[in-house]
């Protein structure tokens, strides 16, 4: 894919709105394009966590492996949404396992590569970071939310 | 004050007697919410109610419990009501079979404002069991497609399994143009669909926020996530509204029970515009 | 104005009574007075007057044979408008199906009230905007209510937790009465002055004949109501009461009152315009009988805001602020006034003395009203 191509494909992520060019252009040499077939697995629990996702089409569930209850889905991610963040993180591994429920194109941003332009250059790690930030907040909301069970019967905390 | 009054006499009806109707059909929607049609039969005549309305549903020797209604309000021989066994009525009434009779009374309260949608987008914001008293509204708005642009329904249920009207839901994005996301709390390898909070949804279909008028009803708190997150994205709040729930024993405004601050819910409400029950909703214990 | 002797007000009772009405009145019982059915005028508590107090009730000898010289008990007459039990309705079982025989209609003879105080008049008022004046009306009401033939007393002589005054609901009786009584006994003669308020309260004092007031007699009726108006131990504050439901909806006070306050549910007995009630079903043993009866309940109990998820208010903190912004600001928003008609019964009867009136004052102060501070 070229990069032109690529640029405009970055530029129109809602992740990345507002970004600015010179930003764009260090984040460009990170990016390639990939797709995922339905069914396949993107990210394994337990794995070296090193690609950032931005998807563009299709949709990714985060699952947990519960023994005795199987694969639980907890999360998922479509298109305009990102994946991943413990790439950022020591010691750089995944918590969770990912999967793509149905056909799943995306931009993926080498970790270790994103890790050293932060490093070098603290304006575009600020950006970078800040958004981030931004969707760990709501996915934490979200989660906690989830958390309350509100659909359920009755107050699970208070069950006698 | 200084304003005794003398009491205004009345062509006195009863607004308490129940009436009996025959349950037709029974439909299990998940573990714990079923479905009840009853047949209206000499009243299905008179028999009038507006999207967002409830019955008070009475069960010989048990007790009544306020219910939404949740069947087409253009159809009135028969009414569904779709209920949440959760107390000692629902109880009793989740052990109904076919044939049986129950009491009705009603429609009480206020209804959702669908005059207000005409030519614009319609979004429906429904969490859990709050799906049932809107259903009327989307039966309403498909009946008459053109008059409205968008028409988006946006559901979150438990689990897969606890998804209420999942025929119906299909059936509305195939037949009428009607834009529908599903999403749960949680799911298993099998379910393909979204999973995470109802407004996470909103991520997805790009709102024309002043152009939408808005229906959200579920389980309180998912009101209130969901009313900060119109707010985030410019949906004016008049154009907001929500559906309340609180304990009823007599639904026309006699027995206290249902008020919340100045109002009472089975006359004002259920249905309320948002910015009447905005300040309400943020004090605690009201 | 007419003047009725001893003799006089005993006919008048002895005339609603030969016309099939059922008198209601004041009478001396358990060392309180309570409402009861009276048959003369032997029942009232001659020479009797109340002491009240927050939190205390007591009766004294007068020292004077008075038939109407204290003020009010802890009943009320929301209690034959509006009875504590009432039968909605019958059900018996019909194969399937049942069929249903409404209970709440046509009542027993009507009843004539005798002794109801200018408060008790706005309460009554007030009870008619919530069971008659809505878009439903509760048929059991609006018929006694309606048949009632109500002889009001002046009162003269406040007690120590009235405030009427200070909600304009007395202590003259103004209006809703059929006959309004004045009871003067000084000077050795025990007489009443006596003014028809409906057509039938002046047609029925016209058949007693009795005769016209002189301008001395009702000169000294007017002064008794100058007198009284010092009397009051207590007022209502004016102001923005509004305020305990708003800006001071979280404030400390209420952890205050909670202290205090032991949700007894007193104060929404005795009050002639708590109007909360709940329904229950019962059945007989067969199962084939079923009743629903509806019986007064207090917002007070911890299960009366019951939900799927819980209690939504879970403290007597949070329900006592439910009763008081209730009956001081809601009622207003609700029915046009407030549903407090000052006639003390809540403070006399609060084993925790506690007195809305000083609450009410307590959320006018300043540091209240200017800042809003967190509750604990």
């Amino acid at each position: 894919m070229h990069t032109e191509d690529l640029t405009t494909i970055l530029q129109q992520h809602p992740f990345l709105a507002g970004f600015i060019d010179e930003h764009m252009k260090t984040l460009i040499g990170c990016a390639s394009n990939v797709r995922f077939a339905e069914g396949s697995t993107i990210i394994r629990e337990g794995e070296i966590a090193n690609t950032f996702f931005l998807i563009r089409s299709g949709r990714v569930a985060l699952e947990i492996d519960v023994p005795g209850r199987g694969a639980i889905r907890v999360q998922t991610a479509g298109p305009g949404e990102v994946l991943g963040w413990s790439w950022l993180i020591s010691p750089y591994r995944w918590h969770f396992t990912a999967v793509a429920v149905v056909e799943t194109r995306a931009i993926a941003l080498d970790g270790e590569c994103l890790r050293n332009k932060c490093e070098s250059d603290a304006g575009f790690g600020y950006d970078l970071l800040l958004r981030l930030a931004e969707v760990m907040e709501s996915r934490l909301e979200a989660t906690r939310l989830q958390l309350l069970d509100m659909y359920g019967l009755s107050a699970p905390e208070v069950r006698a | 004050m200084n304003n005794v009054v003398a009491p205004v006499p009345h062509g006195v009806t009863d607004p308490m007697v129940s009436h009996p109707v025959l349950i037709r059909r029974i439909i299990w929607e998940n573990d714990d919410t079923f479905t009840l049609t009853l047949d209206m039969g000499d009243w299905a005549g008179p028999f009038r109610f507006k999207p967002g309305q409830f019955n008070m549903v009475y069960v010989f020797g048990v007790g009544e419990a306020a219910i939404s209604i949740s069947s087409d309000p253009h159809k009135t021989n028969l009414l569904d009501h779709t209920i949440h066994r959760v107390g000692t009525v629902t109880t009793a009434l989740a052990q109904k079979k076919r044939g049986d009779v129950i009491g009705l009374r009603g429609p009480y309260g206020s209804s959702w404002p669908i005059d207000a949608a005409t030519g614009k987008d319609v979004c429906i914001v429904s969490g859990g069991i709050g799906l049932a008293p809107l259903r009327p509204v989307v039966y309403s708005l498909a009946r008459q497609r053109d008059l409205y642009k968008r028409i988006i329904v946006l559901y979150g249920g438990r689990s897969p399994l606890d998804l209420l009207y999942r025929v119906e839901l299909e059936k509305w994005a195939n037949e009428n143009g009607i834009e529908t996301l599903v999403t749960v709390d949680r799911g298993d390898t099998s379910w393909k669909g979204h999973i995470g909070v109802v407004t996470g949804l909103f991520n997805y279909i790009k709102l024309d926020a002043r152009e939408t008028v808005v229906f959200v009803c579920g389980p309180e708190i998912m009101m209130r996530y969901t009313v900060d997150e119109l707010g985030r994205r410019g949906v004016p709040p008049d154009q907001v509204f929500l559906s309340m729930e609180r304990n009823m024993k007599c639904a026309v405004g006699f027995c206290g029970h249902c008020q919340f601050g100045p109002t009472f819910i089975c006359k004002e409400g259920p249905v309320y515009p948002l910015p009447k029950i905005r300040p309400l909703m943020e004090r605690k214990e009201l | 104005m007419d003047v009725l002797t001893l003799e006089g007000l005993a006919s008048l009772l002895s005339t609603l009574r030969s016309r099939g009405f059922t008198l209601i009145g004041p009478t001396v019982r358990d060392g309180a007075i309570v409402l009861d059915e009276i048959a003369s005028t032997d029942d009232l508590p001659r020479g009797w007057k109340d002491e009240q107090e927050p939190g205390a009730y007591g009766l004294e000898k007068r020292g004077d044979d008075a038939l109407f010289g204290y003020v009010v008990s802890q009943h009320t007459w929301k209690r034959y408008l509006y009875p504590p039990r009432t039968c909605l309705f019958s059900a018996t079982k019909a194969g399937k199906s049942f069929d249903v025989h409404p209970t709440n209609g046509t009542s027993p003879a009507p009843y004539a009230f005798i002794g109801v105080r200018s408060c008790d008049l706005h309460a009554m008022g007030l009870l008619d905007r919530v069971f008659s004046t809505g878009p439903y009306a509760d048929p059991g009401y609006v018929d006694r209510r309606t048949n009632a033939f109500i002889v009001a007393v002046q009162c003269t002589e406040p007690a120590g937790t009235c405030f009427c005054s200070s909600m304009n609901t007395g202590p003259r009786a103004k209006e809703g009465f059929d006959v309004a009584l004045t009871e003067m006994i000084d000077g050795g003669e025990h007489l009443f002055l006596a003014e028809g308020g409906t057509e039938r309260g002046r047609t029925l004092l016209a058949s007693l004949s009795p005769r016209p007031a002189e301008k001395d007699e009702v000169r000294r009726a007017e002064g008794l109501f100058e007198k009284a108006e010092p009397l009051f131990a207590r007022r209502m504050p004016s102001g923005r009461i509004r305020v305990m439901a708003e800006e001071a909806f979280d404030h400390a006070r209420w952890d205050d009152i909670a202290r205090r306050c032991l949700s007894c549910a007193n104060c929404t007995l005795v009050c002639p315009t708590c109007f909360c009630s709940t329904v229950e079903e019962t059945t007989d043993l067969t199962g084939t009988h079923a009743e629903r009866w509806r019986r007064w309940d207090s917002c007070f109990t911890t299960e009366f805001t019951k939900v799927a998820g819980g209690n939504i208010r879970m403290s007597t903190r949070t329900r006592y602020r439910q009763w008081i912004t209730h009956k001081l600001v809601h009622w207003v928003d609700q029915f046009g006034d407030p549903g407090c008609v000052g006639c003390g019964r809540c403070i006399t009867w609060c084993p925790a003395r506690i007195d809305i009136t000083e609450e009410a004052r307590a959320f006018l102060e300043p540091t209240v009203t200017s800042t809003n501070t967190q509750g604990g």
